[in-house]
């Protein structure tokens, strides 16, 4: 990787129609991945599928284990709702109980 | 006495297993994959394509162990339970992530499964009737991570564990518990897994 140029900020125009067909509610909420505890699931496999699947850190991947373990849940991830509902089909492929919702903090 | 999993060179992973060991495992893992079934292509005849347009289910499964490795995807399980109207879109929601999901992902657990009884079906016709040394490939490791998981799971969801406290009661029953059997299985995987994680950890 050489040098990077610094790009300037891409705005994307909506058109007035474009808007109203966007009417859903809350277009601007962000969706979360979230994994809640169960008594079954190991400490470590938790922590390796939060290394393996989404690359984090040992570091980020156990406080958010630690996160689940103790308060129960932790939201592991967010973006639109196709990349969580993704992201959630990969946790029950991994064996965690993981559901998605729009993050209404 | 248990084995368990130890690192090889290549990134794989060896384990010792007597012939008991090897037939409570595979045992296990063949339940496991009459539970999750065939998939859509097996049912419908020879059409290869049936299984690419295959539809899946759109109703929760009723049986406590596939309701676990199936869960819903919407709705917060431990949340305040929501109104009507957002419970039915909850509902909708998860009908329709089942439909697109749930033959991959009983595929997936199908492949792990059969990996597992694969290369415990290998070990044996290469030991013969005594203790073996099963050695696994990294890929064949992460299959085995997965079932593993999967097989406790459903141990879990049969035995009703459903928080930490009880979990913890297993270790305290009596031997004459009709439980005992699958307590112990339950938790022998568990050091298993404890142990191949270990191996595979980044």
């Amino acid at each position: 990787m050489g040098h990077v140029t610094a790009a300037a900020p891409i705005e994307i125009e909506k058109t007035e129609s474009a808007q109203e067909v966007d009417a859903v509610p809350e277009p601007d909420v962000p969706w979360v991945t979230i994994v809640h505890n169960d008594p079954v699931n190991l400490m470590s496999y938790v922590t390796y599928v939060f290394q393996t699947y989404f690359g984090y850190t040992k570091d980020k991947a156990t406080k958010l284990m630690l996160d689940v373990h103790h308060k129960g849940r932790a939201v592991v991830s967010s973006g639109t709702r196709e990349e969580m509902e993704r992201d959630v089909q990969a946790m029950h492929g991994y064996g965690l109980w993981a559901t998605l919702q729009q993050d209404r903090r | 006495m248990p084995g368990y999993f130890e690192p090889l060179p290549d990134g794989g992973a060896a384990v010792a297993l007597d012939t008991v060991e090897i037939s409570i495992i595979r045992s296990l893992t063949v339940q496991l994959l009459e539970l999750i079934g065939p998939g859509p292509a097996e049912d419908s005849g020879a059409d290869p394509l049936a299984e690419l347009f295959a539809e899946g289910p759109s109703e929760p499964p009723s049986d406590p162990v596939l309701k676990r490795l199936f869960p819903d995807a919407y709705g917060d399980p431990a949340g305040t339970p929501p109104g009507a109207q957002e419970a039915a879109e909850q509902r909708a929601r998860s009908a329709e992530f089942r439909r697109y999901t749930e033959n991959d992902l009983r595929a997936g657990k199908r492949e792990n499964a059969l990996a597992v009884v694969r290369t415990l079906d290998e070990l044996s016709s290469a030991a013969g009737a005594g203790p073996a040394t099963l050695k696994l490939s990294p890929e064949q490791s992460r299959c085995w991570l997965g079932a593993l998981n999967d097989l406790r799971l459903a141990l879990g969801a049969r035995l009703e564990i459903t928080d930490e406290d009880e979990a913890d009661e297993l270790y305290r029953l009596p031997d004459e518990d009709p439980r005992k059997p699958l307590v112990m299985a339950y938790l022998w995987l568990g050091g298993l897994q404890e142990s191949l994680v270990a191996t595979l950890m980044p």
